[in-house]
């Protein structure tokens, strides 16, 4: 009985948790950069799904041409060789984005609602540009050992009828993600730069006549969230594989994540992307299993115990959007600033 | 030639002039107070001074130099520091970190600066710590001089900086900021509360619709029966 209920532990483990935190440490970087953007440059940036998707375009297109010349990283995948290349070219392409786009209408000193749709057309252009590069359909960059910790070994270690497998990309998302948490808080609360970017998103005016630059404000911010993108991107990317429509249909979770916690606030888009991924998946996971382990045999349910099927995923996210934004617009925490 | 003038300044916020010619000037240990009655164009010669409208005709010279076409940002970089009426401090930021921002553009040790402004404000040594935006409102206030007082300036401008703060806390900053003067700083400000501020003021301008009504030292025009009768209430 007691190896029932670790039988039942270890299969939510498997199927519930750690999938979760890796896909909550994706999204959370991708909410991040979303609500960089929004509190320095005050706008909803709608491309940044696409961005995602450019950003990890070039790191498979440099690991396809990296693997093709035999240069590897063992049991860690080539991507993540590939990966400050890509990190550089996105870069590039944000920086020259702002140039011909945002910065225009930011000398116009034009209304948010202008940003965003200025965002919705460069979200197009990118979507154009990835599809025509690289095609819509599903490509695999993944490689090297596939598993840190594999079904099997786990049972025989432990004995149990349930096993847990931990994918290297899990690991490797979970971990990336701490550090990249833990080094933009950092440069946020620690660095002059960082200091004067929260100083700009908090009081605009004030910042101008402190002497801080707007437009070194908003160029480090452009740096920041696509360094941020393209890893989140290449981490999902390696942990499912890479679809451009999916990267363009992340955006959902990605908004509700940084509105539920708060938009503007990085801890909030931390909290906001777990919150959302734990849902998504704990709506959408079969309970079947889990019950049988729990009670007695004649019990058992006949149903899956499914609340959603995985094709309503997305619903999860646009329930959880609507309700924050009825019951309590602000997000988790308040305010708007970073 | 005083240090900061403003001379024959005309301008305003597209449409009609709001400053009709009026002049205003202040030097260094000194301090200049614009009072008058609402819509007096105070605060609108105090932004034009510092770049924050374009003036149609009229001039502005810093140290004998015409910076005139100079925008804010450079106004600060050539040593004027402005403290807005509202929304003056970083909220979300402490009160260390306010400070640190003030001194964002200069490049040698601000140390001496910020341990100058502690002096001044003992409170905010104690709340260096806390965000600005938890702060009441005198103290705010405090946070909104010093961050000024951080970039090293040679004039300091401020905009109404009693408003709403209670008559104890006004006399304790009219009280610093004739500190602040005894260090040799130029202090150009526009005040509601014109009794107070004439009394510590070495020049006053009285302003109306945008002219100069009156000037004189502090003392003169709170003892001059006209001034005394139309704006400070017999």
């Amino acid at each position: 009985m007691a190896t029932d209920v670790l039988d039942a532990l270890v299969l939510l483990t498997n199927f519930v948790v750690v999938p979760s935190l890796a896909y909550g440490s994706q999204l959370a970087l991708g909410a991040l950069g979303l609500t960089l953007v929004y509190s320095v440059l005050r706008f909803a940036n709608f491309a940044h799904g696409d961005v995602m998707a450019f950003g990890t375009m070039t790191t498979v297109l440099i690991t396809w041409w990296f693997q093709s010349i035999g240069i590897g990283l063992g049991p860690l995948p080539t991507a993540l060789l590939a990966l400050p290349f890509a990190i550089v070219i996105t870069v590039a392409a944000m920086l020259l984005t702002d140039r011909a786009v945002y910065r225009f209408y930011r000398a116009r000193r034009s209304s948010p609602a202008i940003f965003v749709i200025a965002s919705i057309g460069v979200m197009f252009v990118m979507n154009g540009i990835v599809r025509f590069v690289i095609g819509p359909d599903d490509q695999q960059f993944n490689d090297g050992e596939r598993f840190i910790i594999k079904a099997r070994t786990f049972k025989q270690m432990t004995g149990l009828h349930e096993g847990l497998a931990i994918k290297v990309s899990q690991g490797l998302t979970i971990v990336i993600a701490v550090v990249l948490v833990i080094a933009l808080f950092w440069f946020l609360n620690r660095t002059r730069t960082g200091k004067a970017m929260r100083a700009y998103s908090d009081n605009e005016d004030l910042a101008l006549l402190s002497g801080i630059d707007p437009e070194r404000v908003v160029m480090v911010t452009w740096i920041i969230t696509a360094v941020l993108t393209t890893i989140a991107g290449t981490l999902y990317g390696l942990d499912k594989s890479f679809k451009p429509f999916t990267y363009f249909h992340l955006l959902l979770p990605f908004f509700a994540a940084a509105i539920l916690g708060g938009i503007g606030q990085p801890v909030g888009a931390i909290i906001g992307g777990y919150v959302i991924a734990f849902s998504e998946v704990a709506v959408t996971y079969a309970y079947k299993k889990f019950f049988t382990y729990l009670v007695p045999a004649d019990w058992a349910p006949n149903g899956l115990l499914q609340l959603l099927s995985t094709d309503y995923k997305f619903a999860v996210s646009f329930i959880i959007l609507v309700v924050v934004l009825l019951v309590r617009p602000t997000g988790i925490i308040r305010g708007k600033t970073i | 030639m005083s240090y900061l003038t403003g001379s024959d300044m005309y301008g305003g916020y597209g449409g009609a002039d709001i400053l009709q010619g009026c002049s205003i000037a202040v030097d260094k240990g000194e301090i200049a107070v614009v009072v008058g009655p609402n819509g007096a164009g105070k605060s609108t010669a105090m932004k034009a001074m510092f770049g924050m409208l374009s003036l149609r005709s009229g001039q502005v010279l810093l140290g004998g130099r015409d910076i005139t076409a100079l925008t804010p940002q450079s106004r600060v970089r050539n040593g004027m520091a402005f403290v807005p009426q509202t929304n003056n401090v970083f909220v979300s930021m402490t009160v260390q970190e306010n400070l640190e921002m003030g001194a964002f553009i200069r490049d040698d040790d601000f140390l001496p600066t910020l341990e100058h402004v502690f002096e001044l404000f003992p409170v905010l040594r104690e709340k260096r710590l806390q965000p600005a935006g938890e702060l009441s409102g005198g103290q705010r206030q405090q946070v909104a001089v010093g961050r000024a007082l951080m970039t090293n300036p040679e004039v300091l401008m401020l905009d109404e900086p009693t408003a709403g703060v209670s008559p104890i806390v006004m006399d304790e900053l009219f009280d610093r900021i004739l500190a602040i003067r005894q260090t040799g700083i130029a202090i150009l400000m526009v005040e509601q509360n014109a009794r107070q501020a004439l009394n510590i003021a070495d020049r006053g301008y009285v302003l109306v619709t945008g002219e100069n009504r009156f000037t004189d030292s502090g003392q003169a025009l709170l003892a001059s029966p006209e001034v005394r009768r139309s704006f400070l209430g017999g």
